[in-house]
């Protein structure tokens, strides 16, 4: 575990290193970042240029599950999101060089190309998340603000837990990486809406399947004094931490099934 | 000359057509992105029915078309302007050159193979997985059909026109991703992608649907939904086809003068 965070944390100063080395693109392609992203929140303030209320969500509530998702989602693709690169290292052969080095080849493939300029959609959430907390009508108790802190971070875990297990998934299936975009980058986009727009079956697959309704809206819903369209017990609510650890241990078995399968192309 | 370019169009869908498991995956998640996108249009149009003059159906027949295009118009990448400045920085521009075959034509026809393939494989599934889960407007009328086919012909042609001006900026920039990035969220933008262009409020709508982007997604959505039919959907074929013919004229003028100041360095 030391040694993971070790050679993580060594391998991501390389490449920041790297990055610095030419600091006007670093600054353009993060504010290229921040734009891109963008575009899903002007999308929302559009929609909303013709209504008041989205599924009976006003526009600070939608922010409020936007800037959660998007600063999780932001994290984890800052920490983890090169994983998703990992089926192109599988065909050409590269991956056996992280093999045969002598350090925890996860934390060597999460830090591989670690893209600084991932820091665009951070800010870019946590600026919506600011106005967001701002503006709704909710008395931030110290509970209320605590519970929205640790649901960015259990967030942030649950979709690196979501990264690891697509990687895994990529050494039986390396041309068809794009399946875990409609997770993540899907995923992203659904939790950004309040969950009564969607179909009964779909919040279904998204809290026992694949369980992304722990990310935000079980703990955002809670905040703002909703009711989640499923009938969940109360305390589900304040499950987000412990399905976060549940996600992570998942994807680490996951991960080792997939390495021990792993044939090189002999390359 | 004609039997050349064609030659090369059918390499360009050959080369594409290899990657099945790929294209698979592309189809499951423009799929899920369908499903997350078309809940969130029903919420708006079940407050604001009729909103830019589309019924619901209308309005989630226009997601599944834009599902269908995403690929086939590169619009979040994955086309030839890459490969172009990649060719460009490395010099190997310089042997595209001296084959006896237009440096504009080349790439069009290759990107037209590519979109065919596209087209076929990833645009035909989501719309028809679509119209199971949704009450899609899709027309009975066979002209309606033929004058859709034309009107995705002119939008990728100015697709390609775009892209073909942004990879010839590597003459000047070597580094052309930066130029690449912001035409690539400003087309995300104004084609109409994420919302319908005459969904956007007041003057910006008109703005949008005066600019060469509509042409992509917009103007196709708008023929095959009938809003645009008889004359009106000429007019709007022959404006497509204006800016496809200014724009191609544009690549050409630029390939020109690039052509005349590239540099080669030996080695």
């Amino acid at each position: 575990m030391w040694r993971g965070l070790a050679t993580y944390g060594l391998v991501v100063r390389m490449w920041m290193r790297s990055t610095m080395a030419y600091r006007t693109s670093f600054v353009l392609t993060t504010l290229g970042n921040l734009a891109a992203t963008a575009l899903d929140f002007v999308t929302i303030t559009l929609m909303f240029s013709h209504i008041d209320a989205l599924g009976g969500f006003s526009l600070p509530e939608v922010a409020l599950l936007y800037g959660t998702t998007s600063v999780s989602f932001g994290l984890a693709d800052l920490l983890a999101g090169s994983l998703d690169t990992l089926g192109g290292r599988v065909r050409d052969g590269t991956f056996d060089t992280l093999l045969l080095r002598p350090a925890p080849v996860l934390a060597q493939a999460a830090a591989d190309r670690f893209a600084l300029r991932r820091f665009g959609r951070i800010i870019q959430g946590l600026a919506v998340l600011g106005w967001a907390v701002s503006r709704v009508d909710v008395r931030w108790t110290v509970p209320a603000a605590a519970l929205l802190a640790l649901t960015v971070l259990s967030g942030a875990a649950i979709f690196c837990a979501v990264f690891v297990a697509g990687a895994a998934f990529q050494f039986w299936a390396g041309d068809a990486a794009e399946i875990q975009n409609s997770v993540t980058y899907g995923g992203n986009t659904l939790l950004q809406y309040p969950p009564g727009l969607f179909a009964r079956d779909l919040v279904r697959g998204v809290t026992f399947v694949v369980p992304l309704a722990f990310v935000n809206w079980l703990p955002v819903l809670h905040v703002l004094g909703r009711p989640y369209p499923l009938d969940l017990p109360p305390w589900a609510d304040f499950l987000g931490a412990p399905v976060a650890v549940a996600c992570c241990l998942l994807a680490g078995l996951a991960w080792r099934a997939g390495i021990r399968s792993y044939r090189s192309t002999g390359s | 000359m004609g039997g050349f370019y064609g030659a090369v169009a059918i390499r360009g869908f050959r080369r594409y057509a290899t990657y099945r498991i790929a294209t698979a995956a592309g189809i499951f998640t423009n799929t899920v992105f369908g499903l997350i996108i078309s809940y969130s249009y029903i919420a708006l149009w079940d407050q604001r029915p009729h909103l830019g003059g589309y019924s619901e159906a209308q309005a989630l027949t226009y997601v599944w078309i834009g599902q269908a295009l995403l690929a086939p118009t590169a619009l979040m990448g994955g086309g030839f302007e890459n490969e172009l400045m990649e060719r460009i920085r490395s010099g190997a521009i310089a042997v595209d050159l001296y084959r006896p075959a237009d440096l504009q034509g080349w790439w069009l026809a290759s990107d037209f193979g590519r979109a065919a393939f596209q087209l076929a494989g990833r645009g035909v599934l989501p719309i028809a997985a679509g119209s199971l889960v949704f009450d899609l407007a899709l027309p009975a009328d066979p002209v309606a059909w033929l004058l859709f086919a034309v009107a995705i012909g002119l939008g990728l042609t100015v697709s390609f026109a775009i892209r073909f001006l942004v990879g010839l900026s590597a003459f000047w920039l070597l580094d052309g991703a930066g130029v690449a990035q912001i035409v690539w969220i400003v087309a995300l933008f104004f084609s109409g992608m994420l919302l319908p262009l005459n969904a956007f409020p007041g003057t910006l709508s008109a703005v949008a649907q005066a600019l060469p982007w509509a042409a992509i997604l917009q103007v196709p959505a708008d023929v095959l939904l009938g809003r645009r039919h008889g004359a009106g959907a000429l007019a709007a074929l022959a404006v497509q086809a204006g800016w496809a013919a200014a724009l191609l004229a544009a690549g050409r003028l630029l390939q020109a003068v690039a052509t005349r100041r590239v540099v080669v360095q030996g080695g």
